[in-house]
């Protein structure tokens, strides 16, 4: 029986709205603590696209997998990571989800088909393409989604992986989060056309939403799922949307010029994902009360992960050499 | 005892893994027809599942290798001559070898890398290279190069069942020597090395093909009365630091042969050993024949001009034992 994916619930519709303040408020935190010189490296932020990667992910189970890019952290906690294991990580902890050793880029939960953020542009494009032949060969109606970025999407992988993908009948969900900006490039500057366009040549269905949406962006997802499941080959879902934050937190302290105006920004921030969010629950009905229940909820439990984190033992660097193999004893 | 030509204990060997393991899977460029024959046969017995071909897109495919094992499969990818591996090096480098660490060790990657390598053929400059320096200096990837088939079969059954990224580098086109092949489960471990002849006057490290090589001219040097002991690495990553050293610690000679370019070889690596661990046992330099620092030409003139040869062995030997400078 098909879904009825014009209108999420609002129990849904509350989920994700929760997962997208997991995300903002963990962030909002991370931002802070790197400006309080307290984090080791810079941070990638997602605060502005959390209904992406929200919206999608709804969709996906520990079964699914994901991979992600150096913006991960949003796809790691909407893909139902551990905060608490994540800030971990990116304080440089041995209770880190990767014990310290991948840190902000590389978060990943295999145990939760997260198989990681990528400090490579275009990195979990062969990834999750594998990810996806495994999927077909498990036969279990799984599903590979690859989030990756406009500036990816310039990389010759892609158009490697949409001709595997489609050849090969992949139930692979390439999920282009068009945030304007190849790094610090615009992206009218780094890509000719159209990036949905660069399917149709391959047979690929694509379709593109508005990513501060997340109603649209779970509405979308979830046909091209769904149809995924049954077989039905790769798709191409692009969603447009925008970093409200810098390429990196620390961009402030080695450009010589800003390299988009105010007035940019602010018109994203106008269109805020959570701020679009509540606006959805309210329609369904839902009282302020309950959705600031919601947050109170949420920022007690970033507060407590963030307490715990901070006091978390540092990795021991005896195990660094023996990290690079799993089976480095046996010889 | 059976008698194997060096491809087809290969392909014993796939055959046997693939019927022992249902997940492993072998992908890549022509592994249907099998351009080599190391494939041949697998397709039609395994199914389409199972064996496939690729389109020519070595980039993804590296990385697909990494997301089909990182789901639970066990990928073993051709790509043919070794310098496609450089067109599909990035996920190689930057993922394969890597996510072990990044992941604090939740991702098993058991995935085998294989392809033929190495000149003599006037295959030219873009199929004759020898890349294994480069995987050596990942970290996270074992590299294997066997020099005859016995150790072939053998070495390709432990990269194939190891959950960790192996490179697999065969003599691709230069594959069809005979050699003597154990009955029953063959297994040979990574990081031990073989003694493959006995001497007492110059250690003669020979990787892969260069073995023969060095067997050549160790015959050829026994018939001037000095005796060469031959080690064979068999594998590059894990190295066997201890046998080398041992060998030197009787011989107190060494010469490395390796069909890399010299600079950063493998021949390289295996000299900064000896001269780090082995320094006081040593009473003459240690010598590498290797490639010279240059891409492999075509004319076969040329060729055999810069590759390295039985000749260029005992030269370097004979000078090393009459305590002269070394060519």
């Amino acid at each position: 029986m098909r879904n009825d994916y014009q209108n999420p619930s609002q129990e849904t519709l509350l989920a994700m709205y929760e997962r997208m303040l997991v995300i903002r408020e963990t962030e909002e935190y991370l931002g802070a603590q790197f400006r309080a010189g307290e984090l080791p490296a810079g941070v990638h932020l997602y605060i502005g696209q959390e209904a992406s990667g929200v919206g999608i992910c709804a969709h996906l189970s520990d079964e699914d997998w994901i991979t992600s890019t150096h913006r991960g952290h949003g796809h790691f906690l909407a893909k139902g990571g551990d905060p608490y294991a994540m800030i971990a990580e990116i304080h440089a902890k041995a209770d880190g989800v990767c014990g310290g050793f991948g840190g902000t880029m590389h978060v990943a939960d295999l145990s939760r088909g997260i198989l990681g953020a990528n400090g490579i542009v275009g990195g979990g494009l062969g990834i999750a393409t594998g990810a996806a032949f495994a999927a077909k060969l498990d036969g279990k109606g799984k599903v590979a989604a690859c989030f990756f970025g406009d500036g990816a999407a310039n990389q010759g992988t892609l158009m490697e992986a949409m001709n595997v993908a489609s050849l090969w009948k992949l139930p692979l969900l390439l999920v282009c989060e068009h945030n304007g900006w190849s790094e610090f490039t615009r992206s009218e500057v780094a890509t000719s056309g159209n990036i949905l366009d660069r399917a149709q040549p391959f047979g690929i269905p694509a379709q593109e939403v508005d990513g501060n949406d997340v109603g649209a962006v779970w509405r979308v997802a979830g046909e091209m799922i769904e149809a995924m499941r049954n077989d039905g080959g790769p798709g191409l879902l692009l969603t447009h949307t925008y970093r409200t934050r810098g390429h990196v937190e620390a961009e402030i302290n080695f450009l010589s010029q800003s390299y988009r105006s105010e007035e940019e920004v602010a018109s994203w921030e106008a269109r805020d994902p959570l701020d679009r969010a509540v606006a959805l629950l309210a329609e369904t009905g839902m009282a302020t009360e309950e959705i600031l229940v919601v947050r109170e909820r949420v920022k007690t439990l970033i507060d407590a992960a963030a307490a715990r984190a901070q006091a978390a033992p540092d990795p021991d660097p005896a195990l660094v050499k023996s990290m690079m193999f799993s089976e480095v004893d046996a010889w | 005892m059976a008698k194997r030509r060096f491809i087809q204990a290969i392909n014993d060997a796939m055959f046997e893994e693939m019927e022992r393991d249902p997940r492993i899977i072998l992908f890549g460029e022509d592994v249907e027809i099998s351009m080599f024959g190391d494939t041949k046969g697998l397709r039609d017995h395994f199914g389409p599942d199972r064996v496939r071909d690729t389109p020519i897109c070595e980039a993804l495919l590296t990385g697909m290798a990494v997301g089909m094992a990182a789901a639970g499969w066990r990928p073993v990818l051709h790509m043919m001559f070794s310098n496609f591996m450089y067109t599909g090096f990035d996920a190689i480098a930057n993922q394969m070898s890597k996510l072990h660490l990044m992941t604090g060790g939740q991702m098993k990657l058991p995935i085998t890398v294989m392809a033929g390598f190495g000149g003599g053929r006037s295959t030219a400059a873009q199929h004759s290279d020898c890349p294994y320096p480069l995987f050596m200096n990942l970290g996270g990837i074992n590299v294997a190069v066997p020099s005859n088939a016995g150790d072939a079969k053998g070495l390709f059954k432990t990269a194939v069942r190891s959950n960790d990224p192996a490179i697999f580098l065969e003599p691709g086109g230069r594959g069809g020597e005979l050699g003597e092949v154990p009955d029953g489960e063959h297994l040979v471990s990574f990081g031990k090395a073989a003694i493959r002849r006995e001497g007492r006057d110059v250690t003669i490290v020979a990787i892969g093909a260069m073995v023969k090589l060095a067997d050549q001219a160790a015959k050829a040097l026994a018939a001037n009365g000095v005796e060469a002991e031959i080690i064979d690495p068999r594998t590059l990553v894990p190295l066997d630091e201890e046998t080398i050293l041992a060998s030197i610690a009787k011989t107190r000679r060494l010469v490395i042969v390796d069909e890399a370019r010299d600079r950063c070889s493998a021949a390289s690596q295996i000299a900064a050993v000896a001269a780090d661990r082995g320094f006081g046992l040593l009473k003459a330099p240690v010598k590498r024949v290797t490639v010279p620092n240059v891409c492999m030409p075509y004319a076969p003139v040329l060729e055999r001009s810069v590759y390295p040869s039985s000749e260029r062995i005992v030269s370097t030997v004979l000078a090393l034992v009459s305590n002269q400078e070394a060519i």
